[in-house]
């Protein structure tokens, strides 16, 4: 898993109090930055759009000249605040390569967001790295 | 309420209010506003100003049992958010208000009738370019005795449906097509819960609970619609309604209940989880 993404998940999964878990989430929300335009636009293609996704979450993968590959999100529900933290994790993936990015296991979601995130929470959640990993495989 | 809620043609009109309304009474010391999600984080990065919230994890469930609050723990709750019984409590959330509606159920077991929900949820306040803030209120605690939780008027068990089903009774599932049919074990794309067997309860019928409400703002449909939607029951009718754990259910209640005043329905919160799981009952596919 790439060190930045690391880091971030097991400094969260380290807080016990539910109140600070979720502020770090909200702060780490807040860190989000969208797709950038001369990557991709709206309208944006359903091939990227996460699937299962209540928050119309899209991944972009874009290829580096280092080898490594940049990741991008956009969240186009103004709701999405849980899939916007997830995203700010993942971009900080950018830059890494791609076996590091293959290797982030979806249990990076309940380590941050815990055991008791619902049914729905936790398909679009993990779909959001599924969708990276498979973008990944085809960029 | 609204002219426009008015207009639907509703049995219980006022159970809704608009978010016209919710803005003109914002510091009505008679009103608390609670916002009930799925998403833990929405309310910590914005709600209505001065709503406080109700968490269905933390707040309404039993840590240890899978059953709800009790009375004690249930006045001990209205007393931190501030409220006496005779606060009118208006509930709204995310996901076209499916978790408003569940505290609204889990409210009406210990009697608070006095309680509405905000058309639309938070979408649409939200959408609406409305006031929000990361304030976090909090209210001189009032002296709310419990009362006994009440399980019979608006609570479905599992032996209680054993024999509703076993007397064809109205019985509706609200879950998707696909879990109805036994296709699924879980709702559409999402991960699988645990029900070891697909389908239905013997003689339920099929009414995905989000047919209810308009896709493009979340609010309830009219009163025509609804009945249309739950053609063939007439009011009188004894009518229990499920979905995997209750709260899809809770929805169609609201809207069973006090939009379409069917003053016989309960919600069975064991819902599919517990039958799909119980060794000896029969299913349906």
């Amino acid at each position: 898993m790439p060190p930045k993404v690391a880091a971030i998940v097991e400094a969260i999964k380290g807080i016990d109090d539910r109140q600070e878990r979720i502020e770090a989430l909200i702060s780490l929300a807040n860190k989000f930055r969208e797709v950038p335009l001369d990557i991709a636009s709206r309208p944006y293609p359903q091939s990227n759009k996460v699937p299962s996704c209540e928050s119309q979450a899209y991944v972009f993968v874009a290829k580096l000249e280092s080898g490594g590959y940049d990741i991008h999100f956009a969240v186009e529900n103004p709701q999405g605040v849980s899939a916007k933290a997830l995203a700010a994790l993942l971009q900080q993936a950018s830059g890494s390569c791609s076996e590091e990015i293959l290797a982030i296991n979806e249990e990076i979601v309940y380590d941050i967001f815990g055991r008791e995130l619902s049914m729905g929470k936790s398909a679009g959640l993990t779909e959001m790295i599924r969708t990276v990993k498979a973008l990944l495989k085809t960029t | 309420m609204s002219s426009a809620i008015e207009s639907r043609g509703y049995v219980t009109p006022d159970a809704l209010v608009s978010t016209d309304w919710v803005a003109e009474h914002l510091a009505d010391p008679s009103v608390r506003i609670i916002e009930s999600n799925e998403d833990l984080l929405l309310y910590p990065s914005g709600h209505i100003p001065g709503a406080v919230e109700v968490d269905w994890t933390r707040d309404l469930n039993d840590q240890v049992t899978r059953d709800y609050i009790d009375s004690e723990q249930f006045g001990a709750l209205m007393s931190k958010i501030g409220v006496s019984p005779e606060t009118t409590v208006v509930f709204y959330g995310d996901r076209n208000n499916w978790w408003a509606a569940y505290a609204l159920w889990v409210f009406s077991l210990f009697g608070h009738y006095n309680a509405k929900i905000m058309d639309g949820g938070r979408l649409k306040w939200v959408n609406e370019d409305r006031e929000m803030t990361t304030d976090v209120p909090t209210y001189q605690p009032t002296s709310y005795t419990p009362v006994p939780r009440d399980d019979t008027s608006n609570r479905a068990f599992r032996d209680e449906v054993v024999l509703h089903s076993r007397m064809r009774n109205v019985l509706i599932d609200v879950r998707s097509p696909e879990e109805f049919s036994g296709e699924r074990l879980h709702m559409p794309d999402f991960p699988n819960e645990g029900a070891l067997r697909g389908g239905h309860i013997p003689g339920a019928a099929n009414v995905p609970w989000a047919k209810a409400v308009n896709p493009s703002d979340g609010t309830f449909k009219p009163y025509a619609e609804l009945m249309e939607l739950y053609g063939g029951y007439g009011p009188d009718e004894d009518v229990v309604v499920y979905c995997r754990i209750g709260e899809r259910s809770s929805h169609t209640w609201f809207v069973l209940k006090f939009l379409l005043g069917f003053p016989n329905v309960r919600n069975y919160d064991g819902s599919w989880t517990e039958w799909g799981n119980s060794v000896g009952l029969p299913i349906e596919k």
